[in-house]
């Protein structure tokens, strides 16, 4: 059952890995980051943040279903942080009455003009997309490759194994 | 909330460079359903070993470098280079895994019919949990089933290819599969193989069918063709299809004007 992934938490991590581009042959690194970051997991909220006793924050770990007949209260939760070809990022989700309301990046690449430019573009569209898929109560995205299309997927992904819908 | 609803489950892996995710709803117990998705995640890593073109050690990059032929491969090689050859007389040649790679050279690169070759091949596998619906959803391409005639569609939103948080409508579907192909966001990344140069004039094609494997190489190969790949998609039976250009302006067949339903 290691591999076997359940929750928001594991789920947020897939989404980063968006900001890694295919078009380049250079393997993508899919392993956590275990330096800098915060601790991912649940961070506030009713819901216990127990991510397996000495867990690092990988992203094929698995963790404990998280939302469910809790789903109502407010809770931040945060992605894994993720190896990308641009550097580490992070996301942070917050939920509130059952509902995702926010998606901010607490980590992400930057430094140089260009990873600059993907921060600046992905994250707004990232939270853009999350909202929508949530109103728009689909089950999922059809869209082109490691394009936005995989954004909104994992994030549905993400409400659905949370029950948030 | 219905019963159905209430034993409703999500994994997600990321796999082949993108996230795949499979949800299950229905009566499926769920030591039975972690088995099923366990040995899928399984079988597609083993898909990602063998046709990886990012890995050096595929046996895709090795057939590629010519160290080995055909029957040295994994079995499933032969199958997929066959269903590739297939592909390509299906489409005119606008279907093609010979590319030209970053170093101009042109290299072995089957990666746009295994993805959908292989989450088809994994929603097999997820339909012998017989009392489920499923949906695998690879990167955008959808593999899906609803188990009974009671069961509601699974709702697949269309991605609009230029307008973040946008759809352009959304899909209720109950068998078969769904995928799109495109230029949308980073610059264009199909190849028309017949001109020998990027396509321009696509914007994004979604097709819905009864084989996911089809629908996606029937979407790659009308992005490839440009401004005629629609004319193309239509004739093809079973096959509903919309394409927008990259003047904006969309078209649909007559079956997908009648399937899709405005986004909310």
């Amino acid at each position: 059952m290691r591999r076997i992934t359940f929750a928001v938490v594991s789920t947020i991590a897939a989404i980063v890995l968006l900001f890694s581009y295919r078009t380049s042959r250079v393997p993508v690194e899919t392993t956590a980051a275990t330096a800098g970051g915060a601790q991912a997991g649940v961070v506030t909220g009713q819901q216990q943040a127990k991510p397996p006793a000495g867990a690092s924050p990988d992203p094929t770990a698995s963790a404990p279903p998280q939302g469910g007949q809790q789903a109502s209260k407010d809770v931040t939760v945060n992605g894994n942080a993720v190896q990308t070809e641009q550097g580490p990022v992070q996301v942070q989700v917050k939920i509130s009455g059952g509902k995702i309301v926010d998606v901010t990046a607490i980590q992400r690449p930057s430094g140089d003009q260009r990873h600059d430019e993907i921060s600046a573009f992905s994250i707004p569209k990232l939270r853009a997309q999350a909202l929508a898929a949530q109103s728009a109560q689909i089950d999922g995205v059809s869209g082109a490759t490691a394009t936005s299309g995989g954004y909104k997927q994992s994030l549905q992904s993400a409400l659905d194994a949370a029950n948030f819908r | 909330m219905t019963a159905r609803a209430a034993t409703r489950q999500a994994w997600v892996e990321q796999i082949m460079g993108m996230p795949i995710s499979i949800h299950l709803r229905g009566a499926a117990d769920e030591p039975a359903r972690a088995a099923a998705v366990e040995a899928v995640y399984d079988e597609l890593r083993e898909v990602d070993r063998v046709f990886s073109t990012y890995r050096e050690d595929s046996d895709i990059r090795a057939l590629d470098r010519g160290e080995v032929t055909v029957p040295h491969c994994d079995p499933s090689v032969r199958e997929v280079l066959d269903l590739c050859e297939r592909a390509r007389v299906l489409t005119d040649g606008y279907f093609d895994i010979w590319l030209p790679g970053p170093d101009g050279a042109v290299h072995l690169d089957p990666s746009g019919l295994v993805k959908g070759w292989a989450a088809e091949r994994a929603g097999r596998r997820l339909a012998e949990l017989a009392e489920d619906d499923h949906y695998l959803n690879a990167g955008g391409d959808i593999a899906l089933r609803c188990a009974g005639p009671d069961a509601p569609p699974w709702r697949i939103g269309v991605e609009h290819p230029d307008r973040a948080g946008a759809l352009l409508g959304v899909l209720p579907l109950s068998g078969g599969g769904i995928a799109t192909s495109g230029t949308a966001h980073r610059g264009a990344h199909i190849v028309d193989p017949v001109a020998g140069r990027a396509v321009t004039d696509v914007r994004a094609v979604t097709v819905v069918g009864p084989s996911l494997l089809w629908a996606d190489v029937y979407a790659t190969a009308a992005c490839a063709r440009g401004v005629d790949g629609f004319e193309w998609l239509a004739a093809q039976d079973a096959y509903e299809s919309l394409v927008m250009l990259t003047d904006g302006s969309t078209r649909m067949t007559p079956g997908m004007r009648e399937l899709l339903q405005p986004a909310p």
